[in-house]
């Protein structure tokens, strides 16, 4: 089995830290993972996408041209990856900011109010978190306590209220499914 | 089995760094290798180790120069820029016969070229790089795995044959990051002996010398000729390659790095349409593994070589295989990337209707 993600949306979005936190979480349930980020010129703001395979075979490229899931977060990232997203792909997006609708009538999509949730338990930037929760929970690529474990062991810094605030997201995510 | 870390490529080759005893770093920054000084920075601190960020490539190179030559293992990394900047003083610690590791996390070339993953710099590291007769030991990782065990190995093979060791990624083993199994004990530094050439004052014994220029009329071919039977020595002995369903292969991959990851993709692709291809993976790239080469030479067909760049180590292949079989090439210059579809519809091209 092997899965091929990409998440894409604006920089300061956490775009990268959810594509950490799910291939940290592979690694933990022994799968095979790799993590690769859009890099360079990258800032607040500007877009941002990053690449995770989670895989029972070692993992060949962590490029992913052909991503069996898309989580997309902002509105140009729509049109730019839907096009790539394999026949009976699974297409996750964040309805709250993204006001268009994906074309394509060959895949699965997954239309989430990821910042209004987010909003709701009381702070916007953990969309990414209510995103990996609706996306494990309606895939089972990974268990939804594993991405809570990866995400404690990952934010070291992070304060434990935060840390709860995180888990309430995964959990209101994977709830939708 | 020991933990495992999820880090990324450049944080992998600053752990193994350290565990290889290295406590001396210089270095500029350039994408995509910045992480290596940043986290350096950290790392080398809490060690004890010493940690510059010089005013350029060229002053860096010359502090491992100094570090290396006072017995001590040293270390840089950039990116093909700035390891351009670097083969005057490669050049001279070549020339005076001693030991360090140079890391090039290669970028799209030539001149500024781009910060996207390039294998270009392939001519560069394998044919010394810089002026006169030399070559540098080249190991060619493909995971955040190997470039956490390859420093070691680096300076292992480095001091074994006072000889810079050069390992080459590119930017995408930098900036990926892979669960990395910390293999081994980390080495005490102060448990390397000092090495005979080291200049660690001479109070109490005979002075050293460390130099690469002899102006007296003989002394520098002589010295050359020496190097040559070391260079030879390496090449019959330290040949490494990793070769995955060769046996049966009517069609090999010859790819490394980056393009060997992807072509282990293509090769699994065609196996499963029952294409008979196999993988040929050179960890050194100098000294190239001919052995390995010159052996499949007499049973497959058709070499592929796969290699983001138009088209450099298929010519140690040619050399290796003494052009006796259909020579292939797929090449992705200037920070492209091959993908697994691409290789096998090559490998569809060149087999098709053979099985």
């Amino acid at each position: 089995m092997t899965k091929e993600i990409i998440i894409a949306g604006f920089g300061g979005q956490g775009i990268v830290s959810s594509g950490i936190i799910l291939g940290y979480a592979g690694m933990l349930e022994n799968k095979n993972v790799t993590f690769f980020p859009s890099y360079g010129a990258e800032m607040r703001g500007g877009t941002a996408n990053c690449s995770v395979v989670i895989s029972s075979e070692p993992v060949a490229s962590p490029i992913v041209a052909y991503p069996d899931i898309l989580i997309i977060m902002n509105e140009p990232s729509l049109a730019r990856f839907e096009p790539m997203l394999k026949p009976g792909g699974i297409f996750f997006y964040n309805k709250t900011l993204i006001k268009s609708h994906p074309k394509r009538d060959d895949i699965t999509v997954l239309a989430i109010e990821a910042n209004a949730i987010a909003e709701e338990l009381g702070q916007g930037r953990i969309a990414n978190m209510v995103m990996l929760g609706a996306l494990v929970k309606k895939t089972d690529i990974l268990k939804l306590e594993t991405l809570k474990k990866a995400q404690r062991e990952r934010f070291v810094k992070a304060s434990s209220e935060q840390l709860s605030l995180n888990d309430k997201a995964l959990e209101r995510g994977s709830e939708l499914y | 089995m020991a933990e495992k870390r999820l880090m990324y490529g450049n944080h992998a080759i600053v752990e193994g760094v350290l565990a290889a005893g290295c406590r001396f770093f210089a270095g500029y920054p350039i994408t995509p290798q910045n992480e290596i000084p940043e986290y350096m920075s950290i790392r080398m601190n809490e060690v004890g180790g010493v940690f510059i960020q010089t005013e350029s490539e060229i002053a860096a190179i010359n502090m491992l120069f100094g570090a290396a030559a006072a017995g001590k293992r040293a270390m840089t990394s950039s990116s093909s820029p700035g390891i351009s900047l670097m083969q005057e003083g490669i050049s001279y610690i070549a020339g005076a016969d001693i030991p360090v590791l140079v890391v090039n996390v290669i970028r799209g070339g030539p001149g500024l070229g781009n910060i996207a993953p390039a294998q270009s710099d392939y001519y560069q590291a394998t044919r010394g790089g810089g002026h006169g007769d030399y070559f540098t030991i080249t190991l060619a990782p493909n995971s955040a795995q190997e470039l956490f065990e390859f420093p070691k190995l680096a300076f292992e093979l480095a001091e074994k044959y006072r000889n810079p060791a050069l390992i080459l990624a590119d930017g995408l083993l930098g900036q990926m990051m892979e669960p990395v199994e910390f293999s081994y004990d980390p080495v005490d530094p102060t448990t390397l002996p000092e090495p005979s050439y080291a200049l660690s004052g001479c109070q109490g014994r005979d002075r050293r010398v460390v130099r690469s220029y002899d102006l007296k009329p003989g002394k520098l071919e002589e010295w050359n000729w020496r190097r040559h039977a070391k260079y030879q020595h390496i090449m019959e002995k330290e040949q490494r390659a990793q070769a995955a369903d060769c046996d049966d292969a009517e069609l090999v991959i010859v790819a490394y790095g980056t393009s060997a990851r992807v072509s282990s993709a293509a090769a699994r692709m065609a196996r499963e349409k029952g294409y008979k291809v196999g993988l040929l993976r050179p960890i050194t790239l100098w000294p190239f593994p001919k052995n390995a080469l010159a052996e499949l030479s007499n049973k497959v067909e058709y070499f592929l070589v796969v290699e983001m760049n138009l088209g450099q180590m298929v010519e140690d292949v040619k050399l290796a295989t003494e052009c006796k079989n259909k020579i292939h090439f797929h090449g992705r210059p200037g920070g492209g990337v091959p993908t697994p579809h691409e290789i096998y519809e090559k490998i569809e091209t060149i087999l098709g209707g053979s099985s």
